[in-house]
C-alpha cells in the first residue's frame, strides 16, 4: 500500500543525499592547493554522472535484484534499465481508478531506486579524496567505473538487499550474518576507505610528500562543505528508514548529537595535542562523527550516539597521523577518516546496541553478551579485505592499460591545467583586464587559419 | 631622484599613507608582498601535521621623490610603520637615474 507521507519525505531524502556529492567536493576543493581545485572537485561532480548512469543500466540490479547465489550478487539483468519498476500503465487520470505501481515497501520502487542512486555515487566520490593532485581524469572515470560495478554494487546487495523487500532473496551480511549496517558503515565508508588506501598505494605519493608543505587552500570551502555533508547526512541516515516514521526521528536525533559530539571530540583532541583548536578540525569532527553514526543510528539512543561519535572523534583525529607513520599519502584522509570512522561505528554497535533502540539489539554493554559484536566484526572485515583486495587489482589493470599519473612535471605545474586547461581562481588583473596575453574566442580548428591572434579587447 | 622602497606590515599601510600626504608626497606605489627577515615565519597544524610559514605577508610602498625629499620620506615612514615589535620591515633608498611621466612626456623632476 502506497503511503504518500513516506513517498515525500524519500523523495525530499533522495535530494538530501545528491547534495552530499557537491558537498564533498567543496570539502575536498578546499583541502587541496588552488592548483588542484578542479580536479578535486571534478572527481566528485563526476561520480554524478558517471554513477548515475551505471546505477540506472545495471547498478540497481546488482545491488538489489534477486540473488544469484550466496547473497554475493543480484542479476544483473533484473531491473536494466529500471524496466519493470515504472508500472506499464503508470499515468494515473483524474478520477480513473488506482494504478498499480511497482512499491518497496510503502513507496514506488523508482523512489527506492533513486535514493539508494546516490549512496552508490558518493561512495565512488569518496574515494578521490586519496588521490589528489596526481591522478588522470580519465583513468580516475575508468576506475570509478570498475569499482561501483565489481564492488560497490555487489556490496550493497551484501548489505541492504534485505529478503523480500526489493528481490526475494538478498545479501549474506543482511539477512545471514545480520550484521547491523543501518545507512552504510560498511557498504559505504569501510568500502570507500579501503579502495582508498588501495588506489593510493598503486598511485604512490605526491611529489614532495610529505616534506613539502600542501596546505589546504581554502578552509572556507572546507566548512561550507562539511555543512552541506552534514545537512544532507539527514536523508542518508533518517532516509535508511525508508519511510517517514519513528524510525526516522531517532536515527535523526542521532545524526545531529553524534555528529556534534564527534566535532568536539576532534577539537578537543587537537586543543591537547597541538595546542589549538582549528577549523579543519572542526569539519573533519564533523564528518567523522557522521561516518560513525551512519551504521549505528538505528542501533543506539541519544546518549549512546553521543559515546559513538564522541569515541569517532578522537580515534580519527589519531587517526589521521598513521599515513605520516607509514609513508602513504592518502592526501586527504579517506583512510583516517573513513576507513576508521566507518570501523569505529559499525563495532560499537556491538557495545553500545540497546534493545530500546529501532533495530532492538542488546550490545555488551546492555547485557547482550558477544554475539552481536562478533557479527558486526564479521561484516566490517568482511567488507574491508573484499573492497582493499579487489580495489588493488583494479588499480593495477587501470595502471597497466592506461597509466594512473600525470608526469612530474605536470605536477608540478598543476593538475587542474593539466587535465581540464582550467584555472580555479583568476584574481589577476593583468590577465582578466586584457592586460596580458591574448585569446581567440573560436573553436580551435578555425584558430589554425587566423594567424593574427586577436588581444582580448585592446584591438582600438 | 631616489627611490625610496619600504617593506612594512599590512596593518600600517594606511599609516604610512597618511604620512605620505602630510610631507606632500603625491602618488606612490603599492604592492602585496611575501618575506621574511629576523621575525622568521610561523607555524600552521593541519590535522595535527605543523608546517612551517616562512614567508609572511608583507606590503611593498615604493615612492620615487626628488633628493630634498627622500630623507623626510623615510623619516615619515618609519615613524609611522613602528610598532617596536620584530617584523616592523625595513626602508632603503636607492638612486633613480630618470623619471618619464608617460602621458605628456616630462622627465626628471617635472615627472614626480
Amino acid at each position: 500500500m502506497l503511503d504518500t507521507g513516506d513517498t515525500a519525505w524519500m523523495l525530499a531524502s533522495s535530494a538530501l543525499v545528491l547534495l552530499m556529492t557537491p558537498g564533498l567536493a567543496l570539502f575536498y576543493g578546499g583541502m587541496v592547493r588552488s592548483k588542484s581545485v578542479l580536479n578535486m572537485m571534478m572527481m566528485s561532480i563526476s561520480a554524478l554522472g558517471l554513477v548515475g548512469v551505471l546505477w540506472v543500466l545495471y547498478g540497481y540490479s546488482v545491488a538489489f535484484g534477486n540473488d544469484v547465489g550466496g547473497g554475493l550478487l543480484g542479476n544483473p539483468g533484473e531491473f536494466a534499465g529500471l524496466e519493470g519498476l515504472f508500472g506499464g500503465t503508470y499515468l494515473a487520470t483524474d478520477g480513473g481508478p488506482p494504478v498499480d505501481i511497482p512499491l518497496v515497501g510503502t513507496i514506488p520502487a523508482t523512489v527506492f531506486a533513486a535514493f539508494q542512486a546516490m549512496f552508490a555515487i558518493i561512495t565512488v566520490a569518496l574515494i578521490s579524496g586519496a588521490v589528489a593532485d596526481r591522478m588522470r581524469f580519465g583513468p580516475w572515470l575508468l576506475f570509478a567505473g570498475l569499482w561501483a560495478t565489481v564492488v560497490y554494487f555487489p556490496v550493497a546487495h551484501w548489505v541492504f538487499s534485505f529478503d523480500g523487500v526489493t528481490a526475494e532473496t538478498g545479501g549474506w551480511i543482511a539477512n545471514q550474518l545480520k550484521a547491523i549496517d543501518f545507512a552504510g558503515g560498511t557498504a559505504v565508508h569501510i568500502n570507500a576507505g579501503a579502495a582508498a588506501l588501495a588506489l593510493a598505494l598503486v598511485l604512490g605519493k605526491r611529489r614532495g610528500w610529505p616534506r613539502e608543505p600542501m596546505r589546504p587552500h581554502n578552509l572556507t570551502l572546507v566548512m561550507l562543505g562539511a555543512g552541506l555533508l552534514w545537512f544532507g547526512w539527514f536523508g542518508f541516515n533518517a532516509g535508511s528508514a525508508v519511510a517517514s516514521n519513528g524510525v526516522a526521528g531517532i536515527t535523526f536525533v542521532n545524526t545531529l548529537v553524534a555528529t556534534s559530539a564527534g566535532m568536539l571530540a576532534w577539537l578537543l583532541v587537537e586543543r591537547v595535542r597541538d595546542g589549538k583548536p582549528t577549523s579543519l578540525g572542526a569539519a573533519s569532527g564533523v564528518v567523522a562523527g557522521l561516518v560513525a553514526i551512519t551504521p549505528a543510528c538505528s542501533a543506539v539512543s541519544p546518549l549512546g550516539a553521543i559515546a559513538v561519535g564522541a569515541i569517532a572523534g578522537v580515534l580519527c583525529a589519531l587517526a589521521v597521523g598513521l599515513k605520516f607513520r607509514f609513508g602513504y599519502d592518502d592526501s586527504l584522509d579517506v583512510v583516517g577518516v573513513h576507513l576508521v570512522g566507518g570501523l569505529v561505528g559499525t563495532l560499537l554497535i556491538g557495545f553500545f546496541a540497546t534493545s530500546s533502540a529501532p533495530a532492538a539489539v542488546d550490545g555488551l554493554l546492555y547485557g547482550g553478551g558477544f554475539d552481536q559484536l562478533w557479527r558486526q566484526a564479521v561484516g566490517a572485515g568482511a567488507v574491508l579485505l573484499f573492497s582493499f583486495v579487489v580495489s588493488l587489482v583494479l588499480a593495477f589493470i587501470v595502471k597497466a592499460v592506461v597509466g594512473v599519473r600525470v608526469t612530474d612535471e605536470q605536477e608540478a605545474t598543476g593538475i587542474d591545467e593539466v587535465e581540464h586547461a582550467e584555472s580555479g581562481y583568476d584574481f589577476s588583473s593583468l590577465r582578466g583586464g586584457g592586460g596580458l596575453g591574448t585569446s581567440s574566442p573560436r573553436p580551435p580548428a578555425a584558430r589554425v587559419e587566423q594567424q593574427v591572434p586577436a588581444t582580448a579587447g585592446k584591438e582600438s | 631622484m631616489k627611490l625610496v622602497t619600504a617593506i612594512v606590515k599590512p596593518f600600517v599601510l594606511e599609516d604610512v599613507k597618511g604620512a605620505l600626504e602630510q610631507i606632500g608626497v603625491l602618488g606612490m606605489t603599492v604592492s602585496e608582498v611575501q618575506g621574511y627577515g629576523r621575525q622568521k615565519g610561523h607555524t600552521e597544524v593541519y590535522r595535527g601535521a605543523e608546517y612551517s610559514v616562512d614567508f609572511v605577508p608583507k606590503v611593498r610602498v615604493e615612492v620615487v621623490a626628488d633628493d630634498t625629499l627622500a630623507d623626510k620620506v623615510v623619516d615619515a615612514v618609519v615613524e609611522a610603520a613602528r610598532t617596536g615589535k620584530i617584523g616592523d620591515g625595513k626602508v632603503w633608498v636607492t638612486p633613480v637615474e630618470t623619471v618619464v611621466r608617460v602621458r605628456t612626456g616630462e622627465r626628471g623632476n617635472d615627472a614626480i
